[in-house]
This record gives structure tokens, sequence and C-alpha cells, in this order.
């Protein structure tokens, strides 16, 4: 027999029962809320007159439609300009209420993008089965844990019986070996295995994520790379756990501490795919290869390297390809053949749950250091992810390196990355954005938006236009 | 929730793939707390002319002719026919919501991202997937003859053409029978609450780490 993945370990680790026709009920230890899918599934309990089964493995923040402005934000949720996001918001606080379930407030600390804040805190740790009302829950799976997007109707069932019915998702392992070349990202990783595979190619896969680059990647590179898995297919991506791991979760609010630290980390030392484990499917790419990656059209999948053009529909040859690209180059503005470093941006955001961690907000300011930002651009945003972020940007001195280099420095929340609150693009407007998905209409009705990573976004609000961040000078 | 049983109803063409969820229901949509009444925003970018806000009246806005669904012959339609990876990108259960809400029983597509595929069976709607030529196929007739309707059995797994025609098409044994039945998911598995009981005792003494620690 050969030896188990990581996913299957996670997997074996967390099954109550397996089922005749092919389902499985799966104990959930640790469930994230937010305001935006919880609602109807705090309802649903209330009609049934159920419970939720465990309080301790439930956190809530609101994160989706909060302002990030800071005199609207500290007047409280009372103050929410948006009638609409403001009960949503109350919505969660009375549901937190009512039931006594653990929440950070708006203008905690501790408050952020639920999947910023989950690691932070601890809560999320390795070895996990992690559940969300929201797709980047993958985020989660860097720390080595079992970590995926459910809808609500779930959300209500992980409430009330601390499971989840599932079906046994297949292996696939994204092997990125070798080193990066400076300048090149977790996030263009994360675009480049989605170039390469398509944003349906790990349907119905848990992507396991291995070889040298991931090994000298930070957390949080991780933790972005992880958290584009579900716009490559695939539900679940995950991260064997090594000492970057272990460090990264040592001393965190919610993790263990003392002897019963001991005892977790031996157990978490299991937590990696066994040598001669079995994969469904195996992608390789060569870590020098990457170059920083610059969206072009609506999907993720429609990513091209810096130094490369907006693509000819025409060279496509499926027809419901070619067909994606025509509308795509139509929504987005482009003509065939220009160069991606001839794109003119309108704003930058630099934010989300993808790139909205130190480290991400570090590179960001990096490249500003010193520099203006173009006077064509209408407004550049940095958004932390979480209030500890903010706090730490800010012990750094990051948020004066942005302030003087004339990006705006906002409150912590999703923002931009689906404009669910004031921050949006205006129709037709261009912009560079860290965030995860080029959606149309995704950053505003008729907005076009460009993912990248932190440094690019940066460059770009700069330069006005997108630069090889690979070729930027320090001042 | 809704049983499935047969539905036979006219069909209505999304022709594009990668069909998102931000595309099935904007975002400015999610911030309802009610699980109803998303049917007139559904793909609201595309049916309309102008930017949809939540809780207005949707008869008044300005229609964008060249959308299908907008066409009087596909008024009514209960079924809609797909390309790749419908309903990919976010978790929003609002999406199931809307397409069921507008009056969609049933989606037939080459694919579903996971997600979404999941999603729909929790609210009475059946996700079928057929082999990608077939799908081309069906296109091809329903562009071809007005009033274009299919027959889809459940019970017997079975898509039925005008022309008598029965297609096969899979479906997970468990959730066919929570969609024949209109069965309630939670309702069942709590049936099976000493198992969980059992399972937590024992993976609380294996990793107590994962307990008590949020309170
Ligand atoms: S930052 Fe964007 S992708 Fe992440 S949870 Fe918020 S809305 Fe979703």
């Amino acid at each position: 027999m050969s030896g188990q993945t990581l996913y299957d370990k996670l997997w074996q680790n967390h099954l109550i029962e397996a089922r005749d026709d092919g389902s499985a009920l799966i104990y959930i230890d640790l469930q994230l809320i937010h305001e935006v899918t919880s609602p109807q599934a705090f309802e649903g309990l209330r009609l049934a007159g159920r419970k939720p089964w465990r309080r301790d493995a439930i956190l809530a923040v609101p994160d989706h439609n909060i302002s990030t402005d800071s005199a609207e934000r500290a007047a409280g949720v009372a103050a929410i300009a948006d009638p609409v996001s403001r009960l949503q918001v109350q919505t969660l606080d009375e549901n937190c209420a009512d039931f006594d379930l653990v929440k950070f407030e708006m203008n905690d600390v501790r408050q952020g993008i639920v999947h910023v804040v989950g690691p932070e805190q601890g809560a999320t740790l390795p070895g996990m089965t992690v559940v969300c009302g929201d797709s980047h829950t993958s985020t989660h799976g860097a720390l080595g844990a079992l970590a995926h997007g459910i809808g609500t109707s779930e959300v209500e069932h992980v409430l009330a019986t601390q499971t989840l019915i599932q079906k046994k998702m297949k292996n696939m392992l994204v092997r990125i070996d070798g080193q990066l070349q400076p300048g090149v990202t977790a996030k263009d990783v994360a675009l480049a295995v989605i170039g390469k595979i398509g944003t349906a190619g790990g349907t119905g896969c848990a992507i396991e994520f291995g070889g040298q680059v991931i090994r000298d990647m930070s957390m949080e590179g991780r933790m972005t790379l992880c958290n584009m898995s579900i716009e490559a297919g695939a539900r679940a991506g995950m991260v064997a756990v090594d000492d970057t791991t272990i460090d990264y979760v040592k001393g965190r609010p919610y993790a263990p501490a003392g002897e019963m630290w001991d005892v977790a980390v031996s157990a978490w030392r299991e937590l990696h795919s066994d040598p001669d484990a079995q994969f469904d499917t195996v992608v390789e790419l060569a870590g020098e290869e990457i170059k920083p990656q610059v969206t072009w059209g609506t999907s993720p999948e429609m990513v091209v390297p810096v130094d490369g053009s907006v693509p000819d529909p025409a060279a496509f040859s499926d027809a419901t390809r070619r067909a994606a690209a025509t509308r795509a180059l139509e929504y987005m503005g482009l003509a065939a053949g220009t160069p991606i470093t001839d794109i003119k941006l309108d704003r930058v955001f630099i934010g989300s749950c993808t790139n909205s961690r130190i480290e991400d907000l570090r590179a960001a300011a990096a490249v500003v250091k010193g520099r203006r930002v173009a006077d064509s651009i209408k407004q550049a945003m940095v958004v932390p992810g979480s209030g500890q972020v903010k706090k730490q940007a800010e012990a750094e001195g990051l948020d004066r390196i942005f302030i003087d280099a004339g990006l705006e420095w906002r409150e912590p929340g999703c923002s931009m990355c689906l404009a669910m609150n004031a921050d949006k693009l205006g129709a037709g407007e261009h912009c560079a954005s860290t965030s995860n998905r080029n959606f149309e209409g995704r950053q505003g009705f008729g907005g076009r938006t460009h993912l990248v990573s932190p440094a690019m976004a940066a460059a770009a609000a700069v330069a006005g236009h997108f630069v090889d961040v690979r070729d930027w000078k320090e001042v | 929730m809704k049983a499935f049983t047969v539905e036979n109803g006219l069909v209505a063409p999304m022709d594009r793939a990668n069909v998102d969820t931000d595309l099935i229901i904007p975002k400015q949509f999610l911030k309802s707390i009610k699980r109803s009444g998303f049917g007139p925003n559904l793909f609201d970018e595309l049916r309309y002319l102008d930017e949809g806000q939540p809780g207005q009246d949707c008869s008044a806005r300005p229609i964008n002719p060249e959308f299908p669904l907008n066409f009087p012959r596909y008024a009514g339609a209960s079924i809609l026919l797909a390309r790749e990876n419908f309903g990919c990108g976010s978790s929003r259960e609002h999406a199931p919501w809307a397409l069921e809400d507008y009056g969609f029983r049933c989606i037939i597509a080459p694919s579903f991202a996971d997600i979404f595929y999941n999603n729909c069976f929790k609210n009475g709607l059946l996700p079928i997937e057929l082999d990608v030529q077939l799908v081309d196929r069906l296109f091809g007739e329903m562009y071809a003859s007005e009033g274009y309707q299919l027959t889809v059995d459940l019970q017997r797994q079975r898509v039925v053409t005008p022309s008598g025609e029965e297609i096969a098409f899979e479906v997970d044994a468990f959730r066919r029978h929570c969609l024949l039945e209109g069965l309630d998911d939670i309702g069942l598995t709590l049936q099976r609450e000493d198992a969980i009981r059992a399972f937590e005792a024992q993976w609380r003494e294996r990793s107590p780490w994962l307990f008590d620690a949020i309170r």
C-alpha cells in the first residue's frame, strides 16, 4: 500500500463515517463567520429551534461591507452610511449575542478580513478542518489544515451538527522547484499556476503545494498561494507543516501553550505527505521561469507575464475560449497585441485576503518609498488585512511611507476586493489590484481589474502604468 | 426544501463559459439578510442596462434587449443550458437562490464549479453534467426550434428531448435521494448524533488543544 498524502491524513483524522454511496460525514474543528453569508443560516437555526453545537469552535468577525474610512469607522456600527450594509453588520452582532459566540467588534484591533484574522489569532491551527461561508477559506490550508469554503446551507449544517457531508476530493500536487527571481512573489506563483491549469484545472481536487519554492516561502506567501487555489477551481489548497509553520503559530492568542504546545507540535510534525504518497495529478513549474504576472481579462486564467502583451483571441484554438477572450477584451477595452506595460491605470488597490498581510505591505512600501504616485492615478489605496497588521505596519512606519507617496492608508476590511462598501471602481476604470478576482463588475460596475502582486501594484501606482518590478531601482 | 422529481420545461441559454457567481448575482444584492427575492436580480449586469441597487423595483429598469433571457421566446424557462465551469467564483448561496427564485429548477452544463454544484442541491435545484459535445448539440437544437422543451426525470436519471431521445446522467445517490424527497440535510445528520458525539470524544482525547480555546 502506498503512503498517504497530507489531504488523505487530514480527511482520515476527521472522518466520522463513510457511507455506501461515497459520501462521508466529517468533523469540523473551526467555523469562521462573517456578516454576508451567515444571516440566513442563523435564521434557519432559529426556525428549527436549534443551537450551535460547539460555541468554542466558532469565531465571527465583520469584514465584507464595513467602511474603511477612519472617520466613518470611528463612529461605530450605527454610523455605517449604507442602511443595508448596516443591517447586515447589526444582524451579525445580534446573532452572536443571542447565541453567545465570540465575535471581534468592528473597531477591535483584532478585527480584519476573516482569512487574515483566523491564522493571525491562532484560531486556525495545523491539522484542523476549517470552514467558512466564503470561498477563500482555502487560505487557511497554508497552515497544514483542510480548509474550504461552504454555502450558507452548509454554514447552518456545521452550526447545528459540527459536521459536513462531503465527498472525498482527488489529490493534486503542484510542485514548484528551484528558486524565485527577486521581485517575484507568491502572488505571481499563484497566477502562473492558474494560467497553466486554468480556472477549472483543480475542480474536484484538493491541491497540495510543494517543492523548494514553497519550502522557502513565508507563511504569508503560503497563505496567498492557498488563497488563490479556489481561483484554480480547487476548494482546498494546502502546504505541509514545517518549522516555518510552527514558528508562525507559536505564541498566537488561541494557540496551545506550555505542555500542550509540545504535544500539539509532535502531532503536527506528521502533517505532510508520505514520500511514497500517490497523487492523481501532478503539475510542475520551475521557480526560475516564473515572471511577475498581470491579468488582462475577466478570469484569473487570462494572465500573462508583465513583459508579454494582450493576446489575440484568434490565437486560441478552442472556440469557447476564443469567444471568452473576445468578450473579455471588449469588456476590458483592450486591443490584442497591446504590451502589458502600456496599460494605463486609473486606480490602485493594495489589500484583500490575498495580499494584505504585513509582508505584502512591506513589499509595497519598499517600492514606493521616496517616490510619488503618478498624477494620472485618481486613487491608490492601501487597506491592511486586520487591525493587527495595521498596528504593526504603523510601528514600522509603513503608513508614513504610503501617505508621503500619496497613497491612502485605510481601516481594515475587504474593501475594493468586492466593492460591497463605498470603495469601488467607476465604469471603464482600470485598476491594478492585489485581490483575487478580475470578474466583470467585481470591483464596481464596469470596472476593469488587473490582478498583480503588491510590489507590482505599488510600482504601477508610481509609474501610472504597469512596469516590471524586477527592473525597479530603490531610491 | 422543494422536492425534485420530474421537470418538463422550456430551455433557455446562458451561452458562455466560466459564468461566475458575481455574474449570476452581483455583490450589492448579497447585503440582504433574507433567502428569497433574488430572482429579479439574477444576471443583473447582463439583464439590465443600468447598475442595479438592492431593494429597487426592477420592472421600471431599462432592460438589455440583447440578453437572451429577455427574449420573449425564453420567458418562463425552467431549464438553463450553460457552458463549462458554470458557477465558478464565490461560495455565495445567493447564486442558486437567485436561479431558483427566477424559476429555474435545472441547469445543464458540461461542468460546474464545486461549491456552486453543491449549493444547488441544498436548494431544490438540479445541476446536470453532460458531455460537452452533447451540450453543444442541445444548444443547437434549442436555437433551431422556438419553444424547445426538455423533460428531466431525476428518478430515472434521464433527460428526454422533444424527439424522444433519452440521455442518461450521473448524480450522486445521496444527493439524488435528498432531492427526490425534499429532505433537510441537518435533520438527517442529527440522526447520527451518537456517532458524532463518539467521534468528538476521541478527537478531544487526541487533540485537546482544539477544544475550549475560543470562548
Ligand atoms: S478580501 Fe475579498 S476575497 Fe477575501 S474574503 Fe473579503 S471579499 Fe472575499
